[in-house]
């Protein structure tokens, strides 16, 4: 596995232009303190096709990476290349588009106006009336940009992000603020656009949208990749969460031996166990111990897990740089 | 690619904008009649000219101004809210980009300008075609410092200041510029001489003989549309290398 990366890493076993090819890539910042290293050298290569999540806490360098990427800010080191060419050659070819972390809308257009004057800067753009109706907002057409819900203004910057019909659709938390059925009509309109055989990188913190929504994610933390694989099996490494229970008597390796369960503790009364399922752990331990009381389910953040991943958040070592063993 | 279009939206949102027609044709066009109405045929001492003319090339000064300075305040206001990122990964040029912002203005500009000439020529404000369009054709060049100048404010200054620098702006560059009234001697007709909002208002003077600026009007105004043009590059590029 280890060996596969690395030669894809050096581009050799890449298509020039198979998709998109972060190299090397490394950007600081300068602080108040001295410089603020935002991403210290990534090798990513996404082929045609792929959806991609960028995970990663905030602050591990994902809009920093998404920039270079996009052509908006230069890298201090490393290249970037989109189906073969420099950023600022693909964007022009309309073959990008791209939803920023923060952006809102001008105002005095309507909905319809503003995705035809989006659609007017391309090449080859798609149909307005298309955009539209892929992005749920026929019937908000003929409204005023200012006049919009959260969730009416985040499906019009993806409406904007579409129109130029790219094959490389970039998305950067693009439900921070929605809420849970926002999210959910956000996702699946973005999953039907990927079916048309898009490349889809997005960024998010939450690893639950990067599992249901992407075929492969790509742990960021401290400006590094720590892990790039399978989401499955990204989840299966991060994805712990921690049962609390008040249940006395009860011997602690047959509370490691549940399914679902990985360690088990005691703490006098309480036991805390890590489950790797949480929801096949809780239903045995009812099943089998219904004395227990004041159940508690809480998720493992992402930063801890990226910690345990990356071992100290500063640390330089000469290896720093390498994806993890067994990591792709 | 197609910054035409592009020009046609960004013309389509000016129009529409309340504020717009409030500051730059709402404002120039009261004030002209508050204060040129009640005396319009009156030659003004030391000028030559009557009140109606005067003031009506002082008020156009004033809302063209007006007009070109506040392409800054949309340039502010789009910066703030992201839009300007998101027209940077499209493939608009930055040359298109501000050619429409440009544009714009000088379309605000000549529609307080026609208003102001309409108003003019109720109040008795005769003047040949040939004079009628030098004078058109000398403010539009006077403007040019002004574009430059939107530009830079807009890529130096938040929105929460400008408003205030706006305003404050031209009010200050009106008044030395001899737009409310005649400058005709002293330190401030001395100092006035190297604004360029003096060469906009002095316009005026195509209704005296059709002549209004020497080689020192053509002079300043260059000048300042050279510094202010390179001002606003420098800020152009400085704000692009902090995003
Ligand atoms: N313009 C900037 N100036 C200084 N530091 C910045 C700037 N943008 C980001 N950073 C810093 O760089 C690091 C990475 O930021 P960012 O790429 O925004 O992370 P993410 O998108 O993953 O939250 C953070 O420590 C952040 O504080
Ligand atoms: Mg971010």
């Amino acid at each position: 596995m280890t060996t596969q990366a690395i030669a894809q890493l050096d581009g050799a076993t890449i298509e020039p232009s198979g998709g998109v090819c972060l190299h090397g890539l490394v950007k600081s910042y300068r602080g108040p303190e001295g410089p603020i290293r935002a991403v210290r050298g990534i090798e990513v290569s996404i082929a045609a096709g792929e959806t991609v999540a960028l995970l990663g806490p905030n602050g591990a360098g994902k809009s920093t990476t998404i920039d270079m990427l996009l052509g908006l800010s230069k890298p201090d080191g490393g290249t970037v290349s989109v189906f073969g060419r420099p950023p600022r050659e693909a964007v022009d070819a309309g073959l990008v588009g791209a939803m920023l972390q923060t952006g809102g809308l001008i105002r005095d257009l309507s909905v319809r106006e503003l995705v035809g004057m989006m659609a007017s800067l391309y090449p080859d753009p798609m149909d307005v009336e298309e955009a539209l109706e892929v992005t749920g907002l026929n019937a908000t057409g003929g409204q005023r940009t200012h006049k919009l819900s959260g969730g009416q203004t985040q499906r019009v910057r993806f409406a904007l992000a579409i129109v130029c019909n790219p094959d490389l659709l970039v998305l950067d938390e693009p439900t921070v603020a929605l809420d849970v059925e926002g999210r959910r009509e956000f996702w699946s309109i973005m999953r039907e656009f990927a079916a048309r055989g898009k490349t889809v990188l997005f960024a998010t913190h939450y690893l639950e949208e990067a599992d249901s929504n992407a075929d492969r994610a790509i742990l960021m933390a401290h400006g590094r990749i720590v892990a790039d694989g399978p989401t499955t099996e990204i989840k299966a490494r991060v994805g712990r969460r921690t049962l609390r229970a008040t249940l006395p008597d009860v011997n602690q390796s047959s509370l490691a031996g549940l399914p679902g369960v990985a360690a088990a503790e005691r703490h006098g009364a309480v036991v805390i166990l890590s489950c790797i399922d949480s929801d096949q752990s809780i239903r045995a331990l009812l099943e089998q111990y219904p004395a227990a009381k004041d159940i508690e389910i809480t998720g493992g953040s992402l930063e801890d897990a990226f910690l345990e991943l990356t071992g100290e958040p500063d640390a330089d070592g000469p290896d720093a740089d390498k994806p993890q063993p067994g990591t792709r | 690619m197609n910054g035409i279009a592009y020009t046609r939206y960004e013309l389509l949102r000016t129009f529409r904008n309340r504020r717009f027609f409030l500051f730059s044709l709402g404002f120039p066009l009261i004030f002209f009649w508050l204060i040129a109405a009640p005396q319009h045929n009156k030659v003004i001492s030391g000028t030559g000219l009557t009140y109606a003319t005067y003031y009506m090339v002082s008020l156009a000064s004033f809302g063209t101004m007006m007009s070109m300075i506040s392409t800054g305040a949309r340039i502010a206001g789009e910066r703030q809210a992201g839009w300007t990122r998101q027209l940077r990964i499209s493939p608009l040029s930055v040359r298109a980009y501000f050619r429409a912002k440009v544009l714009t203005a000088y379309a605000m500009a000549l529609s307080s300008l026609l208003l102001l000439y309409i108003s003019g020529s109720l109040l008795g404000v005769s003047l040949s075609a040939g004079r009628w369009l030098a004078m058109t054709g000398l403010i539009m060049v006077g403007l040019l410092p002004f574009a430059a100048l939107g530009i830079l404010v807009g890529h130096l200054v938040n929105t929460d200041s400008v408003g205030p620098l706006m305003g404050g702006l031209v009010s200050i560059l009106a008044f030395l510029g001899g737009a409310w009234f005649a400058i005709t001697s002293g330190f401030l007709h001395a100092f006035g001489q190297f604004l360029p909002s003096w060469w906009l208002v002095q316009a005026r003077n195509v209704a005296l003989d059709g002549h209004a600026w020497g080689a020192r009007g053509w002079i300043t105004v260059a000048a300042w549309t050279a510094i202010l043009a390179a001002g606003a590059a420098w800020a152009y590029r400085r704000d692009t290398a902090r995003v």
